[in-house]
């Protein structure tokens, strides 16, 4: 199998684990206002339901300093996150294949 | 993986912060030491760098209904070992932390303990062992990286439960119930990450194999596994 024909298939691979979730998981669960119950939401705040019923006379003692203003200043931000990693990412992409290709060419004189 | 802000007992916060503190530190001698001896290594360390900012800002959905991100840890555990990557999770944490409300500043020596300590040494436990029982190295990629993404929930899950036991069936039964909520979510996810680690490091052994010899790769009949 070509390098590049693995490539595309882990990455068909990838796409695939990302969108079956989405077509497979049914809104079955209404919650108290007849609104399907929250559906694809972050792990990490579910966790904080699992705290609040074990615990529920925990208080947090510290609250972040800054919070996103919205959820779109927050995704605004997320994307920055994700595109200064690709952005060094396709640098390096870039760089190592321009010198991969002068050292396989002789120089010109 | 993000405990958030104020979730912990101060206790338990400090004594993450400490620990972690501690593994900042060696971690950035090991990488000071590697990078002293190969400059040129300095790219790949980005790389790694970056593929954690990418991957830690990708939330993606789980055959659970949730939706949780995979750490992108995998790949700097592989090349530089798992030392190295308490400093490179840091960085993206406290970003996160700061910019993002996403995890916190009293919470952050937990989660980096998680993202940057022990995830990262179960995956280098795991990626020695399968390379010494020789298998493919395509796979023990894949499995190296997959099995940091869930070792890093699954801290997280061993690390709220001893702060918050159940109140009736104690540590265990807590346990259960987070695992149930960062664990199973996680499966899907950890078998993305072990897969888009396989595609950088295909590139990288590709187009740095210079570097990878640097760090100790390249040994022989790996070209031919992969």
């Amino acid at each position: 199998m070509s390098s590049r024909l693995k490539n595309f298939l882990l990455i068909v691979a990838v796409a695939v684990l990302t969108i079956l979730p989405l077509l497979m998981v049914k809104k079955t669960a209404f919650g108290p206002d007849d609104q399907p119950a929250g559906m694809f939401k972050g792990s990490d705040s579910q966790a904080e339901g699992v705290i609040r019923a074990i615990a529920p006379d925990y208080k947090p003692w510290f609250h972040s300093l800054l919070k996103p203003a919205s959820s779109e200043i927050e995704s605004l931000l997320f994307a920055l996150q994700a595109a200064l990693g690709a952005g060094f990412i396709g640098y390096y992409v870039g760089y190592s294949r321009g010198r991969a290709k002068q050292n396989s060419t002789p120089p010109v004189t | 993986m993000h405990i958030m802000e104020g979730f912990l007992p101060a206790t338990h916060a400090a004594a993450w912060g400490a620990a972690s503190a501690v593994c900042v530190g060696i971690g950035l001698r090991s990488i000071a030491k590697s990078v002293r001896a190969k400059p040129e290594l300095k790219m790949l360390l980005g790389v790694s760098t970056a593929f954690t900012f990418i991957l830690s800002a990708l939330k993606l959905p789980s055959l659970t209904g949730s939706c949780s991100h995979p750490t992108g840890t995998g790949l700097g555990t592989i090349l530089f070992g798992p030392l190295a990557m308490a400093p490179l999770a840091a960085i993206v944490l406290l970003f996160q932390a700061v910019l993002l409300a996403h995890g916190g500043l009293t919470t952050l020596g937990a989660n980096i303990f998680s993202m940057g300590v022990a995830g990262p040494l179960v995956g280098y436990g795991v990626y020695r062992l399968t390379r010494a029982s020789g298998l493919p190295a395509g796979l023990t990629v894949f499995l190296a990286a997959a099995l940091t993404d869930l070792a890093t929930y699954s801290t997280t899950a061993l690390q709220l439960a001893i702060a918050f036991p159940d109140p009736g069936g104690g540590f265990s039964a807590a346990l259960a119930k987070f695992l149930g909520v960062f664990a199973v979510t996680q499966i899907p996810l950890a078998i993305s990450e072990g897969l888009l680690t396989l595609l950088i490091y295909n590139f990288i052994q590709k187009y740095s194999p210079g570097e990878l010899s640097d760090l100790g790769f390249g040994l022989s009949g790996e070209k031919e596994r992969i």
